[in-house]
């Protein structure tokens, strides 16, 4: 019992703002024991909850809890596709509930492509522990062994006396159990749901524009805030003149806000706030505030000259991480050898919702928030370390994301909406300009990547050298971060699967000077770029198609072991038995994908087909693309095919339309995509200069193949996206014979 | 000042300053919350209402210009989500996020008033001016084609 926590009604509204009927119990699910609750006496109804994710009512409707956030990426549908296909409940009779920021879930930091390669046996876990507590539940009622007794869609029977109970009516045999913490799976054959393309849940919402986003909430008495941030990144105010910000009319106060801390975490970056009484009065004040900077430490950064450092830095010796036989050796030895550099900006998520929090001070002296969150632990983190609070008093309510792509696992954001509604006492809501999201967040690396290859008498490459030198995300918790490290190094560049007999892996230092963080796919997006490039190159370096190198190069199916070659790489937290980098499976995805697209085929003049693989995330993607280019220098996608290894997936409709999307947002980035700086400040400031790929410019097709699979689950949100650029890039060679080793396509002549 | 015009189909008088973009006073005034922000400059589409008919950003029209005028936002294209349009979305399954569709829809509403059978290009030509992050440009494009026959 000591884990048992029973609430009332009125506590667990307060403690979680859901709606829900009568007595709820609250257990850590690991180790819930103890009877499950009964409604006490005098009226409403009665619900049993065998686990954080599940609650069961009296009335038939099965509650179930998403503790991740939603983006896009499909889990608000995906999650109670699991539980509910364990539990055997029925999809109609299910009501999803989107979990606080609470540390019972466990992990809830939505990034990373992880809530179903981390969780699928929690979340089976969580509907088959639930089942099991109904079906022991029938079973005592009836005097039966449970074994006798089986679930089936919302209900559970006894076939030998042909009687049958419906899960609400269960639930108060259900609370004088204890809660099973294990339970076995069903078997993959009696899938309901997992596997099935199911209807988005939040479909009606998002076309009736009812669907509530971070920027959608609305508190009684609550006020808006818009904040100028220094245009370098570390800056503080100089000088403050507030007098015709505070003349506008409808703009109540301008608070200084605390200067960044070092490191800098997920805090309060700086700045000037103006608070009003709505969105547009804010930002009218703001705009006339009079402030000067002091730019700081990183008021010089160039994003012009910083590449020449970083050109420099990669073409220097480098720190060897990953050491295969002896490639100076074999460079010696090599017929000839092959070099390039490659090189890819820095890069702003840009999601379409931008940042927005709204944050107030509760009577008992918390602070509850809500917030377009990937990460509400973070978040909860972040403002009770602010505000000197205990993570249990700050509440985060989690609404939908308008996009994440990994922005909004920093909660920075949320830290200011907190710390004015600490100031004004009052509901604060803090709204990002599309100018403050695209100056003011965390960048994507700006990276430089060196390759050599060493080459036979028949052009074929038998030795690799890659270095990889990029302001490391590292920067953002480590001020003395001096370039990659850590888990960057995991991401598409220890895992290198190709058959080099010899093979060494480096890296190089680059200081940060921004604000460093996550963007879908990481550090992935540069080493794809960069390594799928390269590979093609020495396709054509050797005489061979690129798909059949690309298979060659990859060599008969075995398991690759970078900790075999020194690498300490860790498989994105998972066991190489469990998610092996088996080149078998990449080479059946590059054959699926290269089927697909008609390789070989014969194309229209001035067309091109272009082909890369990459693992991530512990799926593989290969990607096709066909551009030509017209007279303009106009460069056009016309088609992509796509191939993914994910293992096991939960919904094929939601994989398919990750890699839609996927094929979109590589397209933006290898067409557009450049955040350049001048003062230490960001240059572009909107979608007119930071754009992203339109209607127009969406290929006339996007094919996708969901590989069939048993293998354990791997991630879907972010292994779409890194094999689009160099699919282009190496699509625009076989169109054009020029190779690009730069991004955006735009700086090459092209647009 | 006060403002008077019609947001779906209700007679309201806001006060407003008459330079507030239609945007915040339909948000932020009017509490409806459906109608997106995501540029500010017209650039995006996300704020994308009908003003007598007519597609218009939000974003940068001020609220005076709608005096007098019939606005209508997505909370009002219909009582129940059943526009063809909307029921073409929600069977092609477009939406990731979400957050751009209102404006997306919006757009594809009047197209199909404009071209009931609109070809790809008159899509992409009308469409354009709205960005979708998630990269739903394919589904959306299905969608119409499927809308428009549901209209015929």
């Amino acid at each position: 019992m000591s884990d048992l926590r029973l609430i009332n009604r009125r506590e667990f509204l307060k403690r979680t703002g859901q709606a829900s009927g009568g007595l709820v119990l609250a257990l850590s699910f690991t180790t819930a024991c103890g009877p499950a609750g009964r409604e006490p006496a005098g009226g409403g109804t009665v619900s049993v909850a065998p686990n954080v994710y599940v609650n069961v009512r009296n009335d038939g409707i099965v509650e179930i809890y998403c503790h991740r956030s939603e983006m896009g990426q499909g889990i608000r549908t995906c999650l109670p596709q699991v539980i509910a296909d364990e539990m055997e409940a029925d999809w109609d009779r299910i009501e999803l509930i989107q979990a606080l920021g609470d540390e019972k879930y466990g992990d809830q930091n939505t990034d990373g492509s992880t809530s179903i390669r981390n969780q699928f046996d929690l979340l089976r876990n969580a509907g088959a522990t639930a089942r099991e507590m109904l079906i022991a539940a029938a079973a005592a009622s009836w005097d039966v062994p449970a074994g006798e007794c089986v679930a089936r869609k919302h209900q559970v029977h006894h076939e030998p006396s042909g009687r049958s109970a419906g899960y609400g009516e269960l639930v108060d045999a259900a609370t004088e159990l204890e809660p099973p913490t294990e339970a076995a799976f069903k078997s993959r054959d009696d899938y309901r749901y997992i596997g099935k393309p199911m209807d988005t849940i939040d479909g009606l919402a998002f076309t009736t524009g009812k669907a509530s986003y971070g920027i959608d909430t609305v508190l009684p008495d609550m006020l808006y805030a818009s904040i100028e941030r220094c245009p370098a990144f570390g800056g503080t105010v100089a000088s403050l003149d507030d007098t015709a910000a505070l003349a506008v009319p409808g703009v109540t106060a301008v608070f200084r806000l605390p200067d960044p801390t070092t490191p800098l975490l997920f805090n309060i970056q700086g700045g000037v706030a103006v608070v009003a009484d709505n969105t547009w009065v804010a930002q009218k004040g703001r705009e006339a505030l009079q402030i000067e900077w002091d730019r700081g430490a990183n008021g010089d950064h160039n994003s012009v000259t910083y590449r020449e450092a970083l050109q420099e830095s990669v073409t220097a010796a480098g720190k060897p991480v990953l050491t295969r036989g002896d490639v100076n050796a074999a460079f010696e030895a090599a017929d000839r050898v092959h070099e390039a550099v490659y090189y890819a900006p820095y890069l702003s998520q840009a999601p379409m919702e931008p940042p927005a929090a709204v944050a107030r001070m509760t009577d008992d002296g918390g602070c509850e928030i809500w917030a377009c969150t990937q990460n509400p632990q973070a978040a909860q983190d972040t403002v009770a370390q602010m505000l000197g609070l205990d993570k249990q008093q700050v509440r985060v309510n989690v609404t939908l994301l308008g996009g994440g792509f990994g922005r909004k696992s920093k909660p920075d954001f949320i830290a200011e909406a907190a710390w004015l509604a600490r100031e004004t006492q009052r509901p604060v809501k803090v709204t990002w300009t599309r100018e403050d999201d695209i100056r003011h967040g965390y960048f994507h690396s700006v990276s430089a990547q060196f390759l050599k290859a060493g080459l036979d008498e028949n052009g074929k490459a038998t030795s690799l050298l890659h270095r990889t030198c990029f302001p490391s995300i590292g920067s953002t918790f480590d001020p003395n971060a001096t370039g990659p490290g850590g888990f960057e190094l995991d991401l598409g560049f220890l895992d290198n699967p190709y058959r080099f007999d010899s093979m060494q892996l480096e890296t190089a230092d680059a200081k940060a000077h921004l604000r460093i963080g996550w963007l879908r796919s990481v550090c992935n997006v540069f080493h794809a770029f960069a390594g799928c490039g390269f590979v093609d190159e020495l396709a054509y370096l050797a005489g061979e198609d690129p798909k059949d190198h690309l298979l060659k190069l990859l060599g008969e199916p075995r398991m690759v072991d970078p900790s075999a070659d020194g690498g300490q790489y860790t498989n994105y937290g998972h066991s190489l038995d469990k998610h092996p980098i088996d080149t078998g499976r990449i080479s059946a995805v590059v054959e699926k994908v290269a089927d697909m697209a008609g390789w070989g085929r014969v194309l229209p003049a001035g067309h091109g087909l272009g082909i890369a693989v990459h693992r991530s995330f512990l799926s593989t993607v290969g990607t096709v693309a066909q551009v030509s280019v017209d007279s303009s220098a106009r460069i056009v996608v016309h088609e992509i095919w796509t191939a993914i290894d994910a293992g096991t997936t939960i919904n094929p409709d939601r994989v398919t339309s990750q890699m839609e999307g996927a094929a979109i947002f590589g397209m933006s980035l290898a067409l557009h995509g450049e955040i350049t700086t001048r003062e230490g400040g960001v240059v572009q400031g909107n979608y007119d200069t930071y754009p992203v790929v339109r209607m127009s410019e969406a290929p006339d097709a996007i094919h996708v193949h969901v590989m069939e699979s048993t293998a354990p689950p791997g991630g879907v949100g972010e292994p779409g996206v890194p094999p689009v650029a160099p699919a282009i890039v190496n699509a625009y060679f076989a169109a054009s014979g020029k190779r690009i080793r730069e991004l955006p396509l735009r700086n090459a002549g092209l647009t | 000042m006060a403002i008077e015009l019609t947001l779906n189909g209700e007679a309201i008088s806001l006060e407003a300053d008459p330079d507030m973009p239609l945007l915040w006073a339909i948000r932020d005034l009017a509490g409806l919350t459906g109608t997106k922000y995501g540029c500010g400059k017209a650039l995006c589409g996300a704020c994308n209402v009908h003003m007598d008919g007519q597609v218009v950003r939000s974003c940068v029209l001020p609220v005076s210009a709608a005096a007098g005028r019939q606005v209508t936002t997505i909370e009002g294209l219909t009582e129940d989500g059943d526009h063809p349009v909307q029921v073409a979305w929600r069977k092609l399954n477009v939406a990731q996020c979400g957050y751009c569709q209102s404006g997306q829809i919006m757009s594809a509403v009047a197209l199909l008033e404009r071209v009931p059978q609109p070809s790809d290009a008159d899509i992409d030509a009308a469409m354009s001016g709205n960005i979708c992050r998630c990269g739903t440009y394919t589904r959306i494009r299905k969608a119409i084609h499927e809308a428009a026959e549901d209209l015929s």
